[in-house]
């Protein structure tokens, strides 16, 4: 049985090589006790009245109150962002703009362990990855950006670029800072303010980020910080006056959201969920595309839109790779997010674990053959461990549906066509892999691969400078690279 | 009775380090005496250039640009230094930002001077800005800082090594320049300068055969016999501009195109 | 004597014992993957079973010129008792030498449970005729070494002729006797990964019992994703034919930062039943100071001189 044995001690992972527990000190984060919401450079209290616990995923520790905010805070946010727009920002020097970007990096770098440690602590994920991931790309974003301030005119040569105004953007939880920088970061650079709301269950990296904001002296209303739910989140997709929407996150909300400001005119990016196909073919590097494979669904404990969550094996290597991904699964360490040598953390709250465990139940009922490697998982917060499916046919739920957790289904193909055409079979198309020696062959997937970032030979790499977005269902819109500034800005020509 | 200051020397800047002219040569130049380089020094700077060029060229463009940003950070540290040497406020903040709008190119000369090239047959096509190798500079004599500043971030941003000819009349913004670049993560030998005769060491960088690139702006004479020099290994040629566009960064990068198949 | 089987260019290694297919190898995700094992944190009783583990495994060496007699008394004083001042350090598991000096060693050592391993086949470079490489492995055999590390032929490598190499490999494993074989492949000189595996297979194939980075004597030498690339060959060649072979990484690890990270790469990729030194060896000289100075620290909390630590 699938069945996650919490209170069972299963044999421990046999090893004469204990490693001992490594814990980063959480002594360099200080939080407050309950925060307010972030609005014209102030911290106010919410005109809701609502407050609401922050937990720690791997303990349900409450870390802090955050303010929800209502309607009428909500209103108040897109009005100081108006504001700072209409008086200053827009006007300021673009040089100037580029500068205060800067100075924003920068702070993210310096103070960068204390907010890989908060986002470890709010969010689930190992220290590991928030320390050499999240932190570096988040910083990165507002480096590249800060560069373009005040060259929009080579980026878009010709059309007289402006900003739009005041964006609203609601981000996931996933990657909170990270999506806060992938937002942030190129709207203030194409000159406009912003109005964001952070996740539900992840408000804390964005809170202590407006203590960045403070030292870099940035104006007040250019950036607001609206903690709140999914209300919040839609009074700020309603508000007449935001000129731009930017979200991230579910499939299902987008849709809402595009329903929601159908005929308003208002600009709108959306970057949705994903089931992507990670297609290794016989050929490959193999010990390296199982690396990939671990990479792709495992990093991030599969919380991820791009993850690599459908893996496509070549038959004539199906037993070898199935082999090397067990045993590879076997090593990784499910454990205390703050301990340097997790590799997979905690589910980000009760909501996911039990959709997670949903469709695994699915899985097994379908007639999948489930693998998950022995491992102890604490008894508080919320864990899943590494589980890999095969016998996986394309129609089964786990197939189909987004699991955003850390569960693989392993399907075989013979030929590249059949791997293009049951990689494309999907309303999906946010990301792909490919694990080839040949160069023609990857070239050749890439092109026909429906999806909106295609990986060779590599998964879930991303820079400020690459444009990630996705197909279809996935999204449209992109982040990141020149393109990523233009859904922010508008065009004479 | 009021203190003595400790008076600043000013010497080449070579290879990370600051040695003085082998020639043992000054001259005494707004009220300091400067080195006073020789062709040996020229030789030994184009030859710390190259020695540079495999590291600096190989860092990714987001850690040049970081570099970049921090000379800017050093710089805006001197202010004060900067703005007695050149008699003008104005002029420093105006080399601070424009060495700012500079490092902010780093990342992305790539995508606006790169493209992918849709040719006709089922072929992948891509071309990519390189760094040409070593750039000499030969540096406007005014403005002493901003003057210098215009030149030389276009030069490096796009992953080159330069070797520079300082301003022969007010050579000491230069040199102080070369200090802050000392203490910004800038590897030695990327940037190296010489004091000195222009007359003197221009040709001397001009027909060296392992010199890629030639900013001739700050030539006052005879340009025309430095061209003609520089013709014996092809160097790349710049004269003027305004000194602020990623073309101009361009002019001291190679485009390199690509071909592959696209087949299964 | 059997020749070699003729190897076809596609370089299908002989069928039996089966043996995993060569394939290719990744730079950048090799290169990402051994970073990654690096990272982890080693810390209190785990660190002390890893330093402990690195003296047991070391093969501690002197391959100069100017090796004496004496010389070699006194790394064997050193090798079987690193630490005068605290005697619950264990002895290395051996000393390695150029093969004039296997006799002192082995009077030296006597008794001790330390082995004498002896470079042989016209070490470093391999650049003597065959015939004088295999008689020189087979007086050295007899000499009485108890290991014996050869280098295989990177010339006839490079040039494509891997019949030759693996010959080599086999004869010099014919003559070894009851000496255990380890191959070095000097993968500073092969220029990729895929060269790598590639040699580490046809080593294997050849009968070698341990195979080994490199002489020490040109840079680089190993590196952590070297290691891991040889460490891959060898569970590929476990999981086809059941047979354990062992791996030494020499030159280059200077201290216990990265022997620690060597024995984490060898415990995610082989597992624990490679922790010991019948199947993983360090080549080094300066190393193990470094290790003892860094037992002392465990012990006593405090950072340590190496004015404290004898120099043999």
């Amino acid at each position: 049985m699938a069945e996650v044995e919490k209170k069972q001690d299963r044999s421990p992972v046999p090893s004469a090589f204990e490693y001992a527990a490594a814990p980063e000190s959480r002594e360099i984060v200080r939080l407050e006790g309950r925060y307010g919401l972030f609005v014209g450079g102030e911290w106010v209290e919410p005109r809701s009245g609502e407050y609401a616990p922050s937990a720690a995923p791997r303990d349900e520790e409450v870390l802090a109150e955050v303010a929800y905010a209502g309607p009428e805070d909500v209103d108040l946010a897109v009005g100081a962002a108006r504001d700072a727009f209409e008086n200053g920002w827009s006007t300021l020097a673009p040089g100037e703009r580029a500068k205060y970007l800067f100075r924003i990096a920068r702070i993210l770098q310096e103070r960068s362990r204390e907010f890989a440690v908060l986002e470890s602590l709010d969010g689930g994920k190992p220290i590991r990855e928030s320390r050499d991931v999240d932190l570096p790309l988040a910083a990165a974003h507002f480096f590249y950006y800060a560069g373009w301030a005040d060259k929009l005119e080579y980026a878009f040569p010709n059309r007289k670029p402006r900003p739009v105004g005041v964006a609203g953007q609601v981000i996931p939880w996933n990657f909170p800072l990270l999506m806060l920088s992938w937002k942030i970061a190129p709207a203030l650079a194409a000159g406009n303010t912003v109005v964001l709301k952070p996740a539900e269950t992840t408000p804390l990296t964005a809170l202590l980020f407006c203590d960045v904001l403070r030292q870099a002296e940035l104006p007040p209303g250019v950036v607001n910080i609206v903690t709140g739910d999914g209300r919040a989140g839609a009074e700020l997709v309603k508000h007449p006056d935001v000129d731009k929407i930017a979200f991230t996150g579910s499939t299902e909300v987008g849709k809402e959201i595009m329903r929601s400001t159908a005929g308003t005119g208002k600009r709108l990016t959306l970057e949705l969920g994903g089931k992507a196909a990670n297609i290794i073919f016989d050929d490959a590097p193999l010990d390296q595309a199982v690396e990939g494979i671990i990479n792709g669904i495992y990093f991030n404990q599969g919380h991820v839109c791009c993850a690599g969550s459908r893996l496509f094996v070549q038959e004539s290597v199906f037993e070898e790779v199935v082999a090397k991904l067990k045993r590879r699964m076997a090593t990784l360490r499910v454990g205390d997010p703050l301990d340097k040598n997790t590799d997979v953390g905690a589910i980000n709250s009760q909501a996911q674990l039990e959709r997670i465990k949903e469709l695994v139940a699915a899985g097994e009922e379908e007639g999948a053959e489930i693998y998950q490697p022995p491992c102890r998982l604490p008894e508080k917060g919320w864990w899943f461990p590494p589980t890999v499916f095969t016998n996986v046919a394309q129609s089964y739920r786990i197939a189909q549906e987004e699991i955003f957790g850390p569960v693989l289904s392993v399907l075989t193909f013979r030929t590249p066509d059949e791997a293009v055409e049951k990689a494309n079979n999907t309303p999906y198309g946010l990301s792909a892999g490919v694990w080839t020696e040949k160069g023609s062959r990857i070239l050749s997937m890439a092109q026909r691969l429906r999806a909106g970032v295609i990986w060779a030979n590599t998964y879930n790499r991303f820079d400020p400078t690459s444009p990630f977005g996705g197909y279809k269902e996935s999204g449209f819109g992109r982040e990141g690279g020149l393109h990523g500034l233009a859904p922010y800005l508008e065009f004479e020509e | 009775m009021s203190r003595l200051p400790v008076k600043k020397t000013y010497k080449l800047y070579m290879g990370g380090a600051f040695p003085r002219s082998e020639s043992g040569r000054t001259y005494e130049v707004e009220g300091a005496n400067v080195a006073l380089g020789s062709r040996k020094d020229v030789r030994d700077a184009v030859r710390a250039a190259r020695g540079a060029f495999s590291k600096w060229g190989a860092m990714t463009a987001y850690n040049r640009g970081q570099v970049l940003y921090r000379v800017a950070e050093m710089m805006e540290g001197r202010r004060a230094e900067f703005a007695e040497l050149t008699g003008s406020d104005e002029e420093v903040d105006a080399a601070v930002d424009r060495w700012v709008w500079y490092a902010g190119w780093a990342d992305k000369l790539a995508q606006v001077l790169g493209t992918s090239n849709p040719v006709a047959g089922p072929y992948f096509n891509f071309t990519i800005p390189e760094p040409t190798g070593v750039v000499g500079i030969v540096a406007p004599e005014e403005p002493p800082l901003a003057g210098l500043v215009s030149r030389l971030a276009p030069a490096i941003v796009g992953g080159n090594v330069s070797v520079v000819i300082a301003s022969e009349r007010r050579p000491l913004a230069a040199v102080t320049l070369a200090e802050v670049l000392a203490t910004s993560d800038v590897p030695g030998g990327v940037v190296n300068v010489v004091t000195g005769r222009k007359r003197e060491l221009a040709p001397v960088l001009a027909s060296h055969m392992d010199v890629n690139a030639l900013d001739l702006a700050g030539a006052e004479d005879d340009v025309e016999e430095l061209e003609r020099v520089a013709a014996e290994n092809v160097k790349r040629i710049v004269r003027n501009g305004d000194g602020q566009s990623p073309w101009h960064a361009a002019s001291f990068l190679e485009l390199k195109t690509v071909w592959h198949p696209i087949g299964v | 004597m059997a020749q070699a089987p003729a190897l076809p260019s596609g370089f299908e290694l002989p069928l039996e014992p089966r043996l995993p297919r060569i394939g290719s190898i990744d730079q950048v995700a090799v290169e990402e993957r051994a970073a990654t094992l690096a990272k982890r944190s080693i810390k209190r009783d785990s660190k002390v079973f890893a330093l402990d583990l690195a003296v047991r495994m070391m093969d501690l060496t002197t391959l100069e010129g100017a090796d004496t007699p004496g010389k070699i008394a006194a790394l064997c004083s050193k090798a079987m008792r690193p630490d005068p001042a605290d005697l619950t350090v264990p002895p290395v598991a051996a000393v390695c030498i150029y093969p004039s000096l296997v006799p002192h060693a082995l009077e030296r050592l006597e008794g001790s449970g330390v082995k004498v391993a002896s470079v042989a086949t016209a070490f470093p470079s391999g650049q003597v005729p065959t015939e004088l490489k295999v008689e020189e492995a087979a007086r050295v055999a007899e000499s009485g070494a108890d290991e014996i590390d050869m280098v295989i032929d990177r010339g006839a490598f490079l040039s494509g002729h891997y019949a030759k190499v693996y010959d080599e490999v086999r004869r010099v494993k014919e003559v070894s006797g009851r000496a255990h074989l380890k191959v070095i492949l000097e993968t500073g000189e092969l220029g990729t990964y895929d060269n790598v595996r590639r040699a580490s297979l046809l080593a294997i194939a050849g009968g070698a019992d341990f195979i080994k980075t490199s002489t020490g004597k040109i840079q680089p030498a190993a590196t952590l994703p070297v290691t891991l690339v040889m460490l891959e060959a060898i569970r590929d060649v476990y999981e086809e034919t059941g047979k354990k072979i062992g791996m030494k990484p020499a030159g280059g690890i200077r201290n216990s930062k990265q022997a620690v990270q060597y024995l984490v790469m060898l415990n995610e990729t082989l597992g624990p039943e490679w922790l010991t030194p019948d199947l993983f060896r360090f080549g080094a000289s300066s190393l193990l100071n470094d290790v003892l100075m860094q037992i002392r620290k465990e012990k006593t909390g405090r950072y340590q001189s190496p004015d404290y630590f004898t120099v043999d």
